[in-house]
């Protein structure tokens, strides 16, 4: 029964983490109308971005950063004679940050967010209005990019993110052994999820939002800024995808292609759910990240397909997702 | 809502004149790679490639359905063929013939879901689909998961064309691709391809003239799909293995770079696409991981700026279909 219990826990943060993902992923398809395959990627940023809060960054020194691009360039040029050269390795000087935990959870989605708000201010403005299927590829595009020049810097493997001392050691609860950190994920990520369920569904700005959505032309006749909200709704939404990485720092390693496996899980509990609400892709969400854990219990050897037999399974019986309006 | 293709021109005589000069051009030209310095295992590998791409491009230029799970017929295919020919012990063509025939039952169990909803949840649903079959691969015993299939033999094919020399290997290889080549050439330029060029421009309308459009989207999967799977089994043969690198998702991404690059609904557009990638992913090995970020820089800058593609701006600039 301990196992049964474990894993229901473990069913239950991975069910935040798909709640968090696929209710950004809703939020930014409501205005932009664009499934952003870079998702995954903004999600690892968020770890990284905590990461670097407490351990510092090893920026390149300027110097080097141009020696560097020089021997790019020689290396081109020499390669179809002498064949590629290894780069000499980079001259860093450590910049020490120092936030802890707490900081990173108010930072890493701020700070990610404006990163996002400028990636929809370059890009992703100028396709507003073609075809879904370019937001699809111009997001993967971005993804690859990110996760990219992550992997170049630090590799595939993990960087370990140390629980904060407040969250450390567990409670007996009689019937199973609760770690705090882990209980503390669930409990943030349900606050975060209704919070912002509350912001678009019930307060004037989700009016807005809502109503942008529907009628941009309206809306922008009443004096609404609509491309700022677009933008402000891309930040929210990216943000809440780095917020989900700060929470999983501590649980999963920091590692560049975290969010690459994660995402294509969110794409198949989206396609399960449906875009059709906010309180929708919530419920679906931790739904599934609970049916996960009890098959990682009761047949182990399904749990990473069955989300996506699952997702069969719904779209035989209901194409649209169980909370999905009509196309 | 703009099309994927919207300045495609209508099917005329010289259309058609034109694509039967070009592709004229282009079997010639890859006719004589052996006979120039070309490296043969470069081309073989890029053939299959730009097979796999055509077969894609039918589904999305002209069916307008983005797949991002292509990989999984090649992946599947891959595996049937070379089990069929390691563990079996069969013959070259009927290697092929099961492969094939495995990426079409594939097609149609896949196709029966995936149909059920368009646009980019389509996208997603098959991206799903080929993750699922990838974890499974993972732990199925005949997979051999990360190792992969190794050490296929080549064997004769119809017992006369020895596939272990490159020469011949090659030849059978450019058929292979000039068949699924002309194929799917054939399926656009029919009455059946006009309807789904007709779904793709405007799928109600296309309901309200009669036609079942699920039935015609769903043959166009099928057969993308089964060609899709005939690239995997050819390129078993060029590669020697079968890995799960076929089946990954990132392998699917790099079809529709190829297919994007090259010119979305283009003829000849997803050939150059594949011939661009598997040489840059050739000559830039030494990049290491900055591949993959090119490839991302490339994928932006086709959206933003170069939708048209290789063959579609030469085409859209002399006002020609190609």
């Amino acid at each position: 029964m301990q196992a049964l219990y474990a894993q229901l826990l473990v069913g239950l943060i991975n069910g935040s983490f798909y709640a968090l993902l696929s209710l950004g992923l809703a939020v930014i398809f409501g205005m932009l109308n664009i499934i952003n395959f870079a998702h995954g990627a903004v999600y690892m940023m968020g770890a990284f971005v905590a990461f670097f809060l407490l351990n510092g960054i090893d920026p390149p020194t300027l110097g080097s950063f141009f020696t560097n691009i020089w021997m790019t360039l020689l290396n081109l040029v020499q390669w179809p004679f002498v064949g590629w050269k290894s780069l000499p390795a980079t001259q860093t000087f450590h910049v020490d940050i120092g936030l802890n935990y707490w900081w990173a959870l108010l930072l890493a989605p701020v700070i990610v967010g404006l990163f996002g708000m400028v990636l929809e201010r370059t890009m992703l403005k100028w396709i507003t209005g073609l075809d879904h299927l370019y937001g699809l590829l111009l997001t993967f595009g971005m993804a690859l990019i990110i996760q990219g020049v992550f992997q170049n810097y630090f590799g595939s493997s993990g960087l370990p993110y140390a629980i904060p001392d407040e969250l450390k050691g567990g409670m007996n609860l009689g019937f199973m052994f609760l770690p705090i950190y882990r209980g503390w994920v669930v409990i943030f990520s349900l606050v975060v999820c209704i919070g912002t369920w509350y912001l678009i569904e019930r307060t004037r700005l989700g009016a807005y939002l809502r109503a942008a959505t529907e009628n941009p032309t309206l809306v922008r006749a009443f004096g609404v800024n609509v491309p700022r909200m677009i933008t402000l709704t891309y930040g929210l939404g990216v943000g809440l995808a780095a917020l989900a990485g700060v929470l999983s720092a501590p649980i999963n390693q920091v590692r560049p292609l975290m969010g690459a496996d994660l995402i294509i899980v969110v794409f198949a509990v989206v396609v399960i759910g449906g875009m059709g609400s906010i309180m929708g892709s919530i419920i679906t969400g931790f739904a599934l990240g609970v049916i996960e854990g009890l098959t990682k219990y009761f047949y182990p050897e399904a749990s990473n397909t069955v989300v996506f037999v699952l997702m069969v399974l719904v779209l035989l019986v209901k194409p649209t997702g169980l909370t999905g309006r009509a196309a | 809502m703009s099309a994927l293709t919207d300045d495609t021109l209508p099917v005329t005589p010289r259309a058609l004149r034109d694509e039967m000069i070009v592709f004229a051009l282009m079997a010639v030209l890859l006719a004589v790679v052996p006979w120039t310095g070309i490296y043969p295992f470069f081309v073989m590998q890029a053939l299959c490639f730009a097979l796999l791409a055509c077969a894609f491009n039918l589904l999305i230029g002209y069916g307008g359905l983005l797949s991002f799970g292509h990989a999984m017929f090649l992946g599947t295919a891959g595996y049937i063929s070379a089990h069929a020919l390691k563990v079996w012990g069969l013959s070259p063509e009927l290697g092929i013939l099961a492969g094939t025939a495995g990426a079409a039952a594939l097609g149609v169990i896949t196709g029966l879901v995936a149909i059920r909803r368009q646009g980019i949840y389509f996208s997603m649903i098959t991206l799903a689909l080929s993750q699922l079959l990838y974890f499974i691969y993972l732990q199925t015993p005949f997979t051999h998961g990360e190792d992969g299939i190794q050490g296929i033999p080549q064997g004769h094919l119809f017992g006369i064309f020895d596939l272990s020399k490159p020469t011949v290997l090659y030849y059978v290889v450019l058929a292979g691709f000039l068949i699924g080549f002309l194929l799917i050439y054939r399926t656009i330029n029919s009455p059946f391809g006009e309807v789904l060029k007709a779904i793709r421009e405007n799928e109600p309308r296309a309901v309200s003239l009669g036609y079942k459009t699920d039935q015609y989207k769903l043959v166009a999967y099928i057969l993308s799909g089964t060609i899709a799977g005939f690239a995997g089994s050819l390129k078993v043969f060029v590669a020697q293995n079968a890995s799960l690198t076929d089946v990954h998702w990132s392998m699917s991404g790099e079809i529709v770079l190829m297919t994007l690059v090259g010119g979305l609904g283009t003829v000849f557009g997803p050939v150059v696409g594949a011939f661009v990638i598997i040489a840059m992913q050739q000559y830039l090995a030494g990049f290491g991981q900055w591949v993959t970020v090119i490839q991302g820089v490339i994928f932006v800058a086709c959206v933003l700026t170069f939708r048209r593609g290789v063959i579609g701006e030469i085409a859209h600039y002399f006002r020609r279909s190609l």
